[in-house]
């Protein structure tokens, strides 16, 4: 009864609390909206310029599989290789392709020597083109390495066997499982769900106890029986609803408007959602409860929150590739365990015989944040 | 037998130098209205933090309806109610929603909560302004709201901390009205305050200074106890009249009063000879001087005085 009266009394708070409803329904959602169409790591139509020194059909032949690949796209024609610098310089192109004189020759004669059996008594000699790749951007560049390697290789065999049919010795067969276009929306979205949540969650509950500090409200509740582990229930139950929803929300953005697959179980993911969020708003209180500021403890809240939920929950960075004091931190970064369950979910369809371990992990969480949350909450007055 | 609602011994309580309650002994009667009478800093407030199991005490004991307040604050909390120093009611909810909140936390419902919640809103006079943000309440009907959600639960001992501080005298004067009631009515009442007049409406009053008591009697008794004569002494610089009389002979004390001077005597002959002619001295305009009844102010300052201590605040 107490417990619910805490609650009732959250809950009106919070309704007539603009900046909280903002916080509670709109920011989530912008996030969602901002993060799920800024964050790309597809990459198509890498702007690139070509100096073909050599004008022979061959050359031009290997121009257009780089079009034709839909990787890259021809963006400038320069007439020296000084202007290559300058463009990438420029940023003008993020890649050159620069094919020299005497490339058709080259080829011709490789191909020859390779036509031979064993190739022993050729000329040795490959036909060489120049890429150059704007490193700034390591990740593009990588990938564009790629992309540029693997048609460049098709080429070559393509002009290696010269329309035999030859069957190599060793094929892969790559099939990408949970994921197979490699579509990055279906990596970013669910595991966004989890950042996001924590951030919100944590800064919710921010405000809470902070408030009723500032306003001199505290002390009055204090001297009522009501027990503070009551309190910090009773204020968790309306904040637990507002993440439920927004969870729920989220979630159907991902499907609707991402078009993310969700191939495991609703329930599933429903209390799971529910242990995660417990853990984020207890974070929030523990704070909300020790600075007893609202502005100390919303920014505490962000600090806590945000950078580990972006940086260390392998959300951006692979945990496993981490050094071991980073992976070692990870551990206690809640986000960790939640971005491993909407992923799991949505993405594998994995169920609770798979993700006890990051439920076991996440009700830890709770517990120890509810705890701390409690005692951090005296009801001493100064 | 009763247990008395309050009693606490050698109570004691530092943070960190600083000594806020210094060994303060002292019991509460049934039914009665106790004053707690003392500049801020007094110790005042700390004192009843202490007996509402706000704060802990760093040194003695102290019982409260016959329950320890370092061990038994939970069983307190149900049978006090309390009233802070600031307003602190919930400002964004209404009035009927404060109600609504206060009687869940002391488990007040069904025929009783209607029972209560029209007693309070009556009390208060706010039938009819039940939906009224109370954010948005004039200050007197804000406290009058506080009080009611402070009594909801119809404790046998009542807590105020300087519950009229900030409202006018007319407002002041209702305010005490209603706690009069509570008291007839046979609720213990607790109450500090700064107000020498609110002062005088008290059964009995702890006179405190610098987390000491001083002194604890009912306001006529009180008054006795300053055997000296008093005049009231008008003049232009009364600053600089009190500067002068309290080296002078035959003055025992003098204090500011409103805008007046009030000197504490040995003897009334030789006072009304001398006081004019050290006003001269220091070039202080005399405007007169009466012999008055000593005020509670004028008992304070001669207490403190007479400890050998300064007033503050």
């Amino acid at each position: 009864m107490r417990l619910g009266a805490v609650a009732r009394k959250e809950w009106i708070q919070l309704r007539r609390d603009v900046r909280s409803m903002i916080l509670a329904f709109v920011l989530p959602m912008f996030l969602l909206l901002f993060f799920g169409y800024a964050i790309r790591w597809d990459i198509r139509d890498i702007p690139l310029a070509v100096l073909d020194q050599d004008g022979s059909p061959q050359s031009r032949e290997l121009v257009e599989a780089f079009e034709a690949s839909g990787y890259f796209s021809v963006k400038e024609r320069p007439g020296a290789a000084r202007e290559v610098a300058d463009l990438l310089a420029r940023g003008t192109v993020r890649a050159a392709l620069i094919i020299p004189p005497g490339f058709a020759v080259d080829l011709a004669a490789a191909a020859g020597s390779g036509g031979e059996a064993g190739g022993a008594a050729g000329t040795d000699r490959s036909a060489p083109v120049q890429l150059l790749l704007d490193g700034s951007d390591a990740n593009t560049a990588t990938i564009s390495l790629g992309y540029a390697d693997a048609i460049v290789a098709r080429y070559s065999s393509r002009v290696l066997l010269q329309g035999r049919e030859v069957v190599l010795p060793v094929r892969a067969e790559p099939r990408v499982w949970y994921n197979p276009t490699l579509e990055s929306a279906n990596m970013i979205v669910p595991a966004l769900v989890a950042v996001i949540m924590s951030i919100i969650a944590a800064m919710l509950t921010a405000l809470t106890i902070s408030r009723e500090w500032e306003r001199g409200t505290m002390e009055q509740l204090a001297s009522t029986p009501v027990h503070r582990l009551e309190v910090v229930l009773g204020k968790l139950i309306p904040y637990l609803g507002i993440g439920a929803v927004d969870v729920s929300i989220a979630v159907a953005a991902g499907i609707l408007v991402f078009g993310v697959p969700f191939r495991g179980s609703v329930l599933l993911l429903g209390a799971l959602t529910l242990l995660f969020l417990i853990g984020a708003l207890g974070v929030g209180m523990f704070i909300s409860a020790t600075l007893k500021s609202q502005v100390l403890a919303t920014q505490a809240a962000i600090v806590a929150t945000y950078l580990p939920a972006l940086l260390l929950s392998g959300f951006l960075f692979d945990i496993a590739s981490m050094p071991v004091v980073l992976r070692g931190i990870t551990y206690i970064v809640p986000a960790r365990y939640y971005v491993a369950v909407t992923r799991g979910i949505f993405l594998k369809g994995v169920g609770a015989d798979v993700l006890w371990v990051q439920g076991l992990f996440m009700a830890l969480f709770a517990a120890v944040g509810l705890g701390l949350a409690t005692r951090m909450f005296r009801k001493e007055i100064g | 037998m009763r247990a008395d609602p309050a009693r606490v011994h050698e109570l004691t309580r530092r943070f960190g130098d600083f000594t806020a309650v210094d060994r303060v002994t002292f019991a509460v009667r049934h039914g009665e209205i106790f004053g707690f009478l003392g500049p801020n800093g007094a110790g005042k407030t700390t004192t009843i933090k202490m007996l509402t199991g706000l704060l802990r005490p760093t040194q003695g004991e102290g019982w409260v309806d016959g329950l320890d307040i370092g061990r038994q604050p939970d069983l307190i909390r149900r049978r006090i109610g309390y009233m802070s120093q600031r307003f602190s009611l919930y400002p964004d909810l209404r009035v009927d929603e404060n109600i609504a909140l206060f009687a869940g936390l002391y488990g007040i419902a069904g025929a009783r909560f209607d029972d209560r919640r029209s007693w309070v809103l009556a009390m208060a006079g706010l039938l009819g302004r039940e939906r009224s943000l109370t954010g948005e309440l004039p200050l007197g009907f804000k406290q009058r709201l506080a009080l009611g959600c402070a009594v909801l639960h119809e404790p046998p001992i009542l807590f105020l901390d300087e519950p009229t501080s900030g409202v006018d005298p007319v407002a002041r004067r209702a305010f005490w009205d209603l706690i009069d009631s509570l008291a007839s009515a046979g609720t213990t009442v607790l109450v500090t305050t700064h107000y020498m007049e609110e002062a005088e409406y008290c059964h009995r009053l702890a006179l405190m200074n610098r987390g000491r008591l001083i002194a604890l009697d009912t306001p006529a008794a009180l008054k006795t106890r300053l055997e000296h004569p008093i005049f009231e002494v008008r003049t232009d610089r009364p600053p600089v009249a009190v500067e002068a009389l309290r080296g002078a002979a035959g003055v025992v004390d003098a204090a500011l009063f409103g805008r007046a001077v009030h000197v504490v005597v040995e003897d009334e002959t030789t006072a009304r000879s001398r006081i004019p002619e050290v006003l001269a001295a220091r070039a202080c305009a005399f405007h007169g001087m009466r012999r008055v009844p000593p005020a509670l102010e004028d008992v304070f300052v001669w207490l403190v005085r007479r400890e050998g201590g300064a007033v503050e605040g």
